[in-house]
């Protein structure tokens, strides 16, 4: 599947106008192995009547990183909390959100079911007052899950996969509050990860973490992705570039580019984006 | 050696300025409040002691009799010649009408504050709110006077005796309490931060089961707090209390049996009775055991507080 829809005000073939910038410019990511497994078609959202995103059609392939980058306002962090429904009671979200095939923007979709395929990290680690073992195991429980034997091993591998397993192995039964911000978010992850979801998106989750924890966690979400798919807003363009491979570039609640990170970084296509990574603003 | 511009700061820096003064008198004032709210306080407690102290020193009755004693007619003396202060039928009364009247507001309280806080916050603060606070507003003769004149035949048709007592107590202290637990409580589910629902609700969990397993745990010193505050309303109300519990210093044998609360036998003696003789003296000592079971309720709360923070 390749869909190629520069929806371009200028006119390409104008060969006098070689150096000029297209105003948008997107690619939808067409990676062998890759099959789309998330995509957005028109979607809108509102704040009462306060329209915060415009458009938004991107697509995301499976096991694949994708960077949502932009500047403070630009309808990112809506667009990402619009993928699980997270806005639901907040905002009107109108469009069409395929997941494998399903719209799950529509009424009739349970969305506590949904949540559990579409796991969501936040910008503050956000512990629950409870012990380590008890925030992995909540989601499970919740779900009747009382095998001792069956959660111990999810908490285990959750942990394992989150890079978090040996540092806290011997404290589970400690308060998860005590952890540090980079632990802190690490277990959150573990959490979203514990009831095995398909996608993973996570809002700014390195923000609230000093710059060695950033690069553990940095880590973390390329090994993740061998298993899951992970959508991540970051305001932090180095981020960025270093661990996704698709990097869509939001203005004004709009996608203004979307591409392959290295395209989007070397040469981007249009201007604002092109002025936005390169530091001019934002 | 200092130059003349130096010297001409240096005298600018050091000058009192208008600000500065203010900022002096600032601190007095706030200080002088201060001082005068500590000295109050310590002035009633020094007083309600020095009195209620009396009755054990000057009247010598056996603090152990008083406590536990369960006859209360301080105008009579015993075949052993002594007063009849046993206060424990006020003080069985007290706290049964104080825990009852929790007991049952609790649940109210926190499924108003949860549906305020929770469930629509929009109509929680346009209806609700002030509904609470109009609760608040009603004066404690008010509540007597429906208790006296809704309750208590109420009771008396349903359980059949009199109708005053610990039961009518109870339904009257349940509405007074209601918006002092139900307003604290919405505070307390208030400051659980937001990311934490978020996170429960990113996780699967439908809004009930954020509400049970999330925020009411987050909430629970907060809550107890709320309940402990209600607590102390109820068990220092006087007037309503005494207008349908019946004023009969007896040890409640059934919770439609007229009886009396510590503060009941306050506001009906106290007019009655001359400074210094034993009956004031006797009025006192209970008065001292509601201060220092306010000072405890209080304390209550405060380490409810302090331990709701360390976790």
């Amino acid at each position: 599947m390749f869909i190629n829809n520069d929806v371009t005000k200028a006119t390409a073939n104008d060969v006098t106008k070689a150096t000029a910038m297209l105003e948008r410019h997107v690619v939808q990511p067409n990676d062998a192995g890759h099959p789309i497994i998330l995509s957005t078609e028109d979607l809108h959202v509102f704040y009462g009547k306060k329209e915060a995103l415009f458009e938004g059609d991107l697509q995301f392939g499976s096991n694949q990183i994708t960077a949502l980058i932009g500047p403070s306002g630009s309808g990112k962090s809506t667009y990402l909390r619009s993928l699980n429904r997270m806005n639901d009671r907040i905002a009107t979200v109108t469009g069409k959100i395929m997941y494998r095939g399903v719209d799950i923007n529509q009424p009739a979709i349970d969305v506590y079911e949904m949540r559990r395929r579409v796991g969501m990290v936040f910008q503050r680690p956000n512990p629950f007052a409870k012990s380590i073992y008890d925030n992995i195991a909540f989601a499970l429980r919740l779900r009747g899950t009382t095998d001792k034997h069956e959660l111990d091993e999810i908490v285990e591998t959750s942990l394992k996969q989150a890079a978090l397993w040996d540092q806290v192995k011997d404290d589970l039964n400690k308060s998860a509050l005590a952890l540090s911000g980079g632990q802190a978010q690490r277990l959150c992850i573990a959490r979203a990860i514990a009831v095995k979801p398909d996608i993973l998106l996570l809002d700014e989750p390195a923000s609230a973490l000093d710059p060695v924890s950033t690069s553990q966690l940095e880590d973390t979400l390329l090994d993740l992705k061998q298993h899951y798919t992970i959508i991540i807003v970051t305001h932090n363009m180095q981020q960025a570039a270093r661990i996704s491979e698709y990097t869509a570039f939001f203005n004004q609640g709009r996608v203004l580019e979307y591409d392959t990170t290295s395209q989007i970084f070397t040469n981007p296509q249009v201007q604002v984006t092109s002025d936005y990574v390169s530091g001019n603003f934002g | 050696m200092k130059t003349k511009t130096t010297q001409q700061l240096e005298q600018q820096l050091k000058r009192h300025s208008k600000a500065a003064k203010l900022e002096i008198w600032g601190r007095t004032i706030s200080l002088t409040a201060l001082l005068l709210i500590v000295a109050v306080v310590v002035a009633i407690i020094g007083f309600v002691a020095s009195k209620g102290i009396a009755t054990f020193t000057s009247n010598h009755v056996n603090l152990w009799d008083f406590l536990t004693g369960k006859s209360w007619n301080p105008n009579i003396t015993d075949a052993n010649g002594k007063p009849e202060v046993g206060a424990l039928p006020m003080i069985v009364g007290s706290f049964l009408i104080t825990i009852l009247s929790a007991i049952v507001a609790t649940p109210f309280a926190i499924g108003t504050a949860v549906f305020m806080n929770e469930i629509s916050p929009n109509k929680g603060a346009k209806i609700l709110q002030p509904v609470t606070e109009l609760l608040v507003g009603i004066p404690s003769v008010v509540y007597g006077f429906i208790g006296l004149s809704v309750v208590v035949p109420t009771t008396r048709a349903i359980f059949g005796g009199s109708g005053f007592g610990i039961l009518s107590g109870t339904c009257v202290l349940f509405v007074m309490i209601l918006p002092t637990v139900t307003s604290m409580s919405a505070d307390a589910l208030k400051s659980v931060p937001r990311y934490y629902r978020e996170a429960s609700l990113a996780l699967g969990a439908t809004q009930w089961q954020t509400i049970y397993k999330v925020v009411l745990r987050a909430a629970t010193p907060g809550l107890m707090t709320a309940v402990v505050f209600g607590m102390a309303r109820a068990f220092g109300e006087a007037l309503a209390v005494q207008m349908v519990i019946g004023n009969a210093a007896l040890m409640p044998n059934s919770l439609v049996s007229p009886s009396s609360t510590l503060t009941s036998v306050l506001t009906t003696g106290i007019g009655n009775t001359v400074m210094g003789s034993l009956q004031n003296n006797a009025l006192w000592s209970l008065a001292l055991v509601l201060l220092l079971m306010s000072l405890v309720f209080n304390l209550i709360i405060r380490l409810i507080g302090r331990k709701g923070r360390l976790q």
